[in-house]
């Protein structure tokens, strides 16, 4: 999987409450999660964000609450990739089960700016920097996580296993 | 080399000998709990699942509690749901609301915590659970749809950190500093991916409800457990509360720890968290002055019987300060009987504080006490980040129950010292 976007850069620690306010959970239908997402650190990024673009981010990106509404939202409002330095692991877990591509890379918060349009590729952790300026290698996927994702997430992975 | 407590358990429910960090294992799970914000969406997966029947009735816990007494329509379908599915699938354990506490009070109160257990969650407190011994760790929607199927969920076994208290508390010291105090001196990822043991003889001599708040703010330094060994606390604890047995656990003397960490209770005062972050941490008497609007007791990290002995111990004879809003709500609804019973509501009354239903509303800005912009609120909660109580342009501190309970009276931020 490759995917080209704009880049939306956020600092460390963004929690879950920024990246869908618990104000908003009484639902978990992802388009008005959507139209929230991460609005308690950028009141206007619901209205900015487009399609396609990426979000790259410090240290712990997504700590605070097991909510999978916050990947949800995310996937709803067209985010294709989130880079972190590193991601809380319940978040972590949460963005692999509902299928939104997340890398570990250390290095991409220093080298991408916002605004920046870069590549990335799942497969090969490879980040393709703005105008080919350079490249940055994330954290490869680790095997099991792999085969959960080829098996088509985590309810197919339990479905095939358990269910006959 | 032998293996810390959660390497133990894990080993255990993997069925294998042993495990070492960063191995990846599928173990069956004992408890698999949700609420009202989070089953939603993990019956709906269960359903496009094409599941019919949970893996056991016993085993799977729903509790409807963030926005509950329903606090709107959207809340009041959420917990319909809830209801519906746990009549259809005969679960022994949903509490409606009469029966309800929050969760992380709830389960081990009524005796669905046992040492040695492996307990997810879809809510990231369940950590809590690892003061009676268990394995507690909190996961998404979609992994308690899983678990709820399978009975069991792939894990990767966790490094392990060691903290280690020693000496005697100082005054109106709890656990709710002693767990500030390593999240100020770690960070909120200083335990990032890794299961949090705590240890040492000032934590042997330290009582369930303490644990139980050491345990739940793992979280809050990216922790994916809290744990304790069991010892007579747990023992005395579980006495009465459940009929089942259980064995104790313990690491074994040559466990390998990734780091660990002495701290020196003398060195501890009374923390605050400031805003906006759990690691932003200053002993109290260094707090400066901050003027409040609110002050809030309660929650899954401190609403319960101890810390409301504590509130109000400070609170007798005593009003809340003009123009301070104080919010008491016990956790569950045998805490909320035993504090009546004991008189501390008339306490909390008198000070002019109103005492809520068990709901874990103000915490989260749910219901029940949500701030306005630019206001300031302390709470004995567990997060303070921007928006975590209300507006995105309010502002928590966090403490200990008597410290907020001092700081009602006061008007600002203090120590019961100032009284």
């Amino acid at each position: 999987m490759r995917y080209t976007g704009k880049v939306w850069k956020f600092g460390d620690n963004i929690n879950t409450d920024e990246i869908i306010p618990a104000r908003y959970l009484n639902t978990s239908d992802p388009a008005e999660l959507a139209r929230h997402c991460m609005e308690d650190a950028d009141p206007d990024f619901p209205d900015k964000v487009r399609p396609g673009d990426i979000i790259v981010a410090g240290q712990n990106f997504g700590c605070g609450s097991s909510r999978e509404h916050a990947p949800i939202a995310l996937k709803a409002a067209g985010v294709a990739c989130v880079i972190a330095g590193s991601f809380a692991r319940i978040f972590y877990r949460n963005a692999f089960n509902m299928g939104l591509p997340i890398l570990e890379c250390p290095g991409a918060a220093g080298r991408i700016a916002e605004g920046d349009t870069v590549t990335v590729e799942l497969d090969s952790g490879r980040i393709i920097l703005a105008q080919a300026s350079g490249e940055l290698a994330a954290q490869p996927i680790p095997p099991f996580m792999r085969s959960l994702i080829d098996a088509g997430g985590l309810m197919n992975y339990v479905k095939k296993k358990t269910i006959r | 080399m032998g293996m810390t407590i959660v390497e133990k358990i894990l080993a255990a429910h993997a069925g294998l000998d042993r495990v070492v960090p960063g191995q990846l294992i599928e173990a069956r799970v004992d408890r698999v709990l949700a609420n009202d914000i989070t089953a939603p969406i993990a019956i709906r997966e269960f359903r496009q699942a094409g599941a019919s029947r949970v893996f056991d009735p016993q085993r799977i816990i729903l509790v409807p509690d963030h926005f509950a007494p329903n606090k709107d329509i959207a809340s009041a379908e959420q917990c319909r749901l809830l209801r519906e599915f746990a009549r259809e699938q005969q679960l022994a354990n949903y509490f409606e609301v009469g029966r309800m506490g929050i969760e992380h009070a709830l389960l081990p109160e009524q005796g669905l915590v046992l040492p040695g257990e492996i307990i997810i969650g879809a809510d990231s407190h369940t950590c809590t659970h690892g003061a009676l011994g268990a394995f507690a760790t909190g996961v998404g929607s979609t992994d308690v749809a899983a678990a709820m199927i399978a009975g069991e969920l792939w894990f990767k076994v966790p490094e392990t950190m060691r903290f280690m208290f020693s000496g005697e508390l100082r005054p109106w010291v709890s656990g709710k500093d002693l767990i500030l105090y390593i999240i100020g001196d770690i960070g909120v990822d200083g335990a990032l991916y890794r299961a949090m043991e705590f240890g040492g003889d000032a934590i042997d001599r330290l009582s369930m409800d303490g644990r139980l708040t050491m345990a739940n703010m793992a979280i809050e330094a990216g922790g994916k457990c809290g744990i304790f060994a069991t010892d007579a606390v747990t023992e005395s604890y579980l006495k009465g509360r459940t009929a089942q047995a259980w064995k104790p656990v313990a690491a074994d003397a040559d466990a390998g720890y990734c780091c660990v960490k002495h701290y020196r209770c003398a060195d501890i005062e009374p923390q605050v968290a400031f805003p906006h972050s759990p690691d932003n941490t200053r002993p109290v008497s260094a707090v400066g002055t901050v003027p409040i609007h609110q002050a809030v007791i309660g929650s899954c990290t401190n609403g319960r019987i101890e810390d409301l002995r504590t509130a109000a111990a400070v609170l007798k004879g005593r009003t809340t300060a003009p123009g301070v809003r104080l919010i008491v709500f016990p956790a569950t609804q045998a805490i909320y009987l035993q504090a009546l019973r004991e008189g501390l509501l008339e306490t909390f009354i008198e000070a002019e504080a109103v005492v809520s239903t068990p709901t874990c509303g103000p915490c989260l800005g749910g219901h029940m006490g949500i701030l306005a912009r630019g206001e300031t609120a302390i709470a004995t909660t567990n997060r303070n980040f921007v928006g975590r109580m209300g507006h995105p342009g309010s502002f928590v501190y966090l403490a200990n129950p008597a410290v907020t309970a001092a700081s009602a009276v006061l008007g600002r931020i203090g120590s019961p010292d100032e009284l």
